[in-house]
């Protein structure tokens, strides 16, 4: 117990620095919470991917299209329950500055694939049934203020001329890491303006949807796709959905290693503010601690005393970091452009690591004063001028 | 009457732990400042020095990048009309028609990652209409074969992109005959070939993905605008000047690297001037007697006020230069990104320009006065009576 109230009481003598410490050791925490939620954004397609879904694409790249002719060949493999396609849609609506997909769909069979997109029955059977309608994420919805009925005008740039869209449904996200901006139209409809205006451009879809049964065979599976269509005019290249996006994460690598290292420098910035506050402290009470020797402490009690102290500060410091960390995140989302990242959320896990590095910044910034306490000699301690 | 200067060097050094990490907080500080104006700068720079003043370019009007662009044979024609393009010896416009498709194709450093590359269509005008294209290794492509070369860029980050080697693309294999240097522009990122056999490979057949020009001169552009956006065939393109175009394409990254960036560096800076306010509060109070001692023998407040200021000063300067000096070594580093503008990757370096190094140093010099200043005021307000008794 003496010992707790001696922390407090050296804790409190420098109130300013003190204070200062919390502070920036707060800082920090905030810093690294933001970078880690940037990361954890950039890697919001990754996480929301499914297992048992396997894309499949032209082998060349994603841009080129396979035709429609497929879906048969590949629903009739083993072990596949449900194929779907969909196409880059792409084009500009308002003006070339708003990010979100959007995507030509199979009207029937899109949502089967795709369960964590949920979307009330009546506004799913409009979407098939009314040919220029659209099904719209909530984030949309509240972005452009819109709701259903209203028209959406696209600029086609991959699709030329100006498309018109109808709302006919609003789709829920089922889970936190799936996205709420995206855009779907019907695919049949694209086909029929396509096969009206270039007909050589009929027939074809962007990528297939495969949902298998057992996600362990994703891989036997996959090589069973790619098999099919060896050697044919459009080779396929197919992999689970995890695989595809990280395929994307693989060209951002340089700006997520950039925030890794950042990250790891916040920490270092950390070690150094609270290191120097534990440092000078130390280096104050030297006198003190040789008087605490003399009266009988053990090293122990100098352990407790200077680790104690450099683990209060560095608690105290994280959590008020930690409820900085919100709102600040939340600030930061508003000044990116809208659309970045569809999906911005401060991960528990990213909490987790952000404690975990304020308590070993704590225990890290009192080994060099403890260990400059205990080996003072008495005598040496004693007649030290501050 | 001032502190020598002399005395403040001296107290750094005394408590040399506590200087040293000060320093090196500032000094990490600074350095993420300046690598991320750096790395914005580079892909700008990488991206700007692509175009060239006197070319337009010619694009679908909702497109954002070439490879979203379809421009018809028929249209095409048209623009070759427009006056104030600039004529060849032979007579023709110095026009290029080209065509652009992305192939992904594996990493070498990377395993199991596959990266978009540009695959660009050129005729022999498209090499006319750039600057800086030279061979740096084999031969350039014979028209009408199934040839390409590659940027310099593309041999350093793909894997089978050496000279010989042949990559499958577009039902047929492509070999590789030679490499290209473009000075370190966006081209080096590309793979370039024929552009009548690369339209027949990905069925762009009758059509284009952009239109390089070249006008009569510089001033020629709003004249050719003009007609251009006059013709009622034309309405579904733009023009716009090649410069211009590529500058748009580094925009969104650029200003993704800066809001993250400064959001930052903000927070960082912060940190770090709280490091020093508490290095210089130490100071202070470890320095009562002494300060006591000074101002009994003359030296006026606004003295140590100066002098508890250059010290703060001298530590954030010290830092900011390590700092900037570490971060220039980054320019040595070549990084790859997706560039969101083109969807290809694009390979550029870390930049270091006069602007950044002063943003830099004004940044530190900020950070050392903000630091130091409330301490220093502290230092400067205390009584001679009470510091010269305290102990």
């Amino acid at each position: 117990m003496h010992i707790i109230k001696l922390i407090v009481k050296n804790m409190l003598r420098h109130k300013l620095r003190t204070l200062l410490t919390v502070l920036g050791i707060a800082i920090a925490v905030v810093a690294f919470g933001l970078l880690r939620t940037v990361v954890t954004a950039w890697y919001a397609g990754v996480d929301a991917s499914s297992a048992n879904r396997l894309i499949t694409r032209h082998s060349v790249s994603f841009i080129f299209p396979l035709p429609l002719a497929y879906k048969d060949r590949i629903s009739k493999i083993d072990g596949i329950d449900n194929v779907t396609y969909a196409n880059w849609f792409g084009g500009v609506y308002i003006d070339k500055k708003q990010f979100f997909a959007r995507l030509a769909v199979d009207a029937e069979t899109f949502f089967d694939v795709y369960p964590e997109l949920m979307i009330p029955k009546e506004q799913l059977e409009a979407f098939k049934r009314e040919r220029n309608s659209c099904v719209i994420g909530e984030q949309l919805v509240q972005r452009y203020n819109l709701k259903i009925g209203d028209i959406m005008p696209i600029e086609g740039d991959i699709y030329p001329g100006r498309w018109e869209f109808v709302i006919r449904g609003i789709y829920k996200p089922r889970d936190k890491t799936t996205d709420p901006s995206n855009m779907l139209i019907q695919w049949q409809y694209l086909e029929e303006r396509m096969k009206e205006e270039t007909p050589s451009r009929a027939g074809y879809v962007g990528w297939y949807i495969a949902q298998i049964k057992d996600p362990n065979n994703s891989a036997f599976i996959s090589g069973q796709i790619d098999e099919q269509f060896k050697n044919s005019p459009a080779e396929t290249k197919s992999e689970t959905e995890r695989a595809f996006q990280q395929s994307f994460m693989a060209s951002v690598s340089a700006i997520i290693t950039a925030m890794d290292v950042m990250s790891f420098v916040i920490i270092g910035i950390i070690l150094l503010v609270l290191g120097n506050t534990m440092v000078m402290s130390a280096r104050e009470r030297v006198r003190e601690y040789a008087v605490l020797k003399t009266l009988g402490f053990s090293t122990f009690h100098l352990i407790g005393l200077i680790g104690g102290e450099s683990l209060t500060i560095a608690i105290t410091g994280g959590i008020i970091g930690i409820g900085l960390a919100f709102p600040m995140i939340d600030g930061f989302a508003a000044i990116l452009p809208k659309g970045w990242f569809p999906i911005f959320n401060l991960e528990p896990i990213t909490l987790l690591l952000a404690s975990i590095s304020a308590l070993m910044v704590g225990f890290l910034a009192a080994v060099f004063p403890i260990q400059r306490a205990t080996s003072t000699k008495i005598v040496d301690g004693l007649r030290q001028v501050g | 009457m001032k502190i020598p200067f002399k005395y403040i060097t001296r107290n750094l050094k005394t408590r040399r732990l506590t200087t040293i990490l000060t320093v090196v907080g500032i000094s990490l500080v600074v350095f993420v400042f300046a690598a991320v104006l750096m790395m914005a700068h580079g892909i700008q720079k990488t991206l700007i020095q692509t175009g060239s003043d006197e070319n337009v370019i010619v694009l679908r009007k909702a497109a954002t990048a070439e490879i979203t662009s379809i421009i018809m044979q028929d249209q095409a024609n048209v623009v070759q009309t427009i006056p104030s393009i600039s004529k060849l010896s032979s007579g023709k416009p110095f026009i290029s028609n080209e065509i652009v498709a992305i192939i992904n194709l594996p990493y070498s450093q990377k395993e199991g990652g596959l990266g978009n590359v540009t695959v660009r269509g050129v005729t022999p005008e498209g090499f006319q209409l750039r600057q800086n294209m030279n061979l740096s290794g084999g031969r350039f492509f014979n028209w009408g074969s199934r040839e390409i070369i590659v940027g310099s860029s593309i041999k350093k980050r793909f894997k089978g992109t050496e000279l010989g080697d042949k990559i499958k693309f577009g039902g047929d294999e492509w070999t590789i005959v030679g490499s290209f240097d473009a000075g370190g522009n966006g081209f080096d990122s590309e793979i370039w070939g024929d552009q009548i056999q690369l339209a027949q490979a990905f069925g762009y057949t009758g059509a284009y993905s952009s239109l390089l020009i070249r006008l009569d001169n510089v001033n020629a552009f709003t004249q050719f605008q003009e007609a251009f956006n006059k013709d009622l065939r034309l309405q579904t393109l733009e023009v716009k000047r090649e410069k211009k175009f590529y500058e748009e394409q580094s925009e969104d990254m650029a200003m993704f690297i800066r809001i993250l960036g400064i959001a930052v560096t903000i927070i960082f800076s912060l940190g770090a001037m709280i490091g020093a306010m508490i290095t210089m509060y130490a100071a202070v109070s470890n320095r009562t007697i002494e300060i006591g001692t000074l101002r009994a023998l003359g030296f006026r407040r606004r003295n140590v006020l100066f002098a508890f200021l250059i010290e703060s000063l001298s530590i954030s300067i010290f830092g900011g230069l390590i700092g900037l000096f570490l971060a220039s070594f980054l320019q040595f580093f070549d990084i790859s990104m997706i560039n969101f503008g083109s969807f290809a990757e694009l390979a550029f370096s870390f930049s270091l320009s006069p602007s950044i190094i002063i943003n830099s140093l004004i940044f530190t010099v900020v950070m050392g006065l903000v630091g130091g200043f409330l301490p220093s005021i502290r230092a400067s307000r205390l009584n001679i009576v009470n510091a010269l008794r305290s102990s």
